[in-house]
């Protein structure tokens, strides 16, 4: 194990790096419609798609709902969706986990360090 | 690539759901072989990595955009049945909070961006590290491989999804064509941001890397065996 990278290290940096990303990069992502919209687009079965039951939710469409700044609007709706998905899915890294010490990667460990 | 409401018809948005209920079902029950008391964290830390990196959409041509779906990215760094799980977390929270992909279009979503890409993704990454030397370039080298594959891949599980049960009629040869070639271009994108993800990660906590334990497992396996046979005469 990398001592300068303990997990805990590794885990804060690359969840400020997440919340980066999603706070304030993602302004300048590009706005144009992705591939499968571009396809319904020019093909004509974007006239299709029906209203979204969650179009009123306070994040929808990656903005939250009340701020009127735009890159405060994006950046709030991707800090909280990194949150939200962070400890749904970290919840449930640990809820399936093997339990107990896991023999092999501690005694890997001892052997790198 | 998120399918909205009203793409495809109901059978269709009902059977994808089952594939997708049943995927993350088994993906439930396999993942603890992949997530010990060390990366346990990892799951979460890529599903949140794939959600913001999810929202950086690259230019892909005229006017046409895409983004990285994350599923062999996920593969690599946690295992298969793992991604399944962060990916499948990703694409409900997107949907459910910010009405991104359908709400009836869920288990389509899943079963593509979440379950075929991984699957994709994985047999790509296992392949490549199997048949090239046995290094980590070999894992940053499938890593790459498996993203650049597993978006075309899905664009055209989606089209599979549309003949079945699209609400429209679209000639099939021109549908592949459309979406193949968009996705071509989206799932290059994709394994340039794989391959230096991967490489990041490999460069300070390779143990982190699932795809590249077996690596560490073996290194650890050839000095003892060193020793043993200067010992042993």
């Amino acid at each position: 194990m990398n001592p300068k990278f303990t997990t805990k290290t590794f885990a804060i940096i690359a969840v400020l790096v997440c919340l980066a990303l999603a706070g304030i990069v993602s302004y300048y992502a590009a706005g144009s419609p992705d591939g499968l919209n571009r396809v319904a687009i020019d093909k004509g079965f974007d006239k299709k798609e029906r209203d979204h039951a969650a179009k009123d939710s306070p994040l929808a469409g990656y903005g939250a709902k009340g701020v009127d700044n735009e890159r405060l609007s994006g950046g709030v709706a991707g800090v909280a969706g990194v949150l939200v998905v962070l400890v749904a899915a970290g919840g449930l890294g640990y809820v399936v986990r093997r339990k107990g010490h896991d023999e092999a990667s501690e005694d890997h460990e001892t052997t790198k360090a | 690539m998120h399918i909205p409401d009203g793409f495809l018809d109901a059978p269709t948005s009902v059977a994808a759901g089952a594939v997708a209920a049943v995927g993350v079902a088994v993906a439930l029950r396999k993942a603890g072989d992949e997530l010990d008391e060390k990366t346990a964290p990892m799951a979460g830390l890529v599903a949140a990595f794939i959600f913001a990196v999810q929202m950086l959409n690259f230019p892909v041509g005229a006017g046409t955009s895409g983004h990285l779906l994350g599923g062999a990215l996920a593969a690599v760094l946690v295992g298969p049945w793992t991604a399944i799980l962060c990916m499948s977390v990703v694409l409900l929270t997107q949907s459910l909070l910010f009405a991104d992909g359908g709400i009836t279009a869920l288990g389509s979503n899943i079963t593509l961006m979440g379950i075929v890409t991984v699957i994709v993704g994985w047999v790509v990454v296992k392949t490549v590290t199997r048949l090239a030397s046995n290094s980590t370039r070999a894992v940053v080298v499938g890593a790459f491989l498996a993203a650049l594959i597993s978006v075309p891949v899905a664009s055209v599980a989606f089209v599979g999804l549309y003949e079945v049960g699209g609400t429209a009629n679209i000639p099939l040869g021109s549908l592949i064509a459309a979406m193949v070639g968009w996705h071509v271009l989206i799932g290059l994108g994709e394994a340039v941001i794989t391959g230096l993800t991967v490489s990041s990660v490999l460069a300070v906590r390779p143990d982190l890397v699932y795809a590249a334990r077996h690596l560490l497992a073996q290194r650890d396996l050839t000095i003892r065996s060193t020793s043993a046979s200067e010992v042993t005469p």
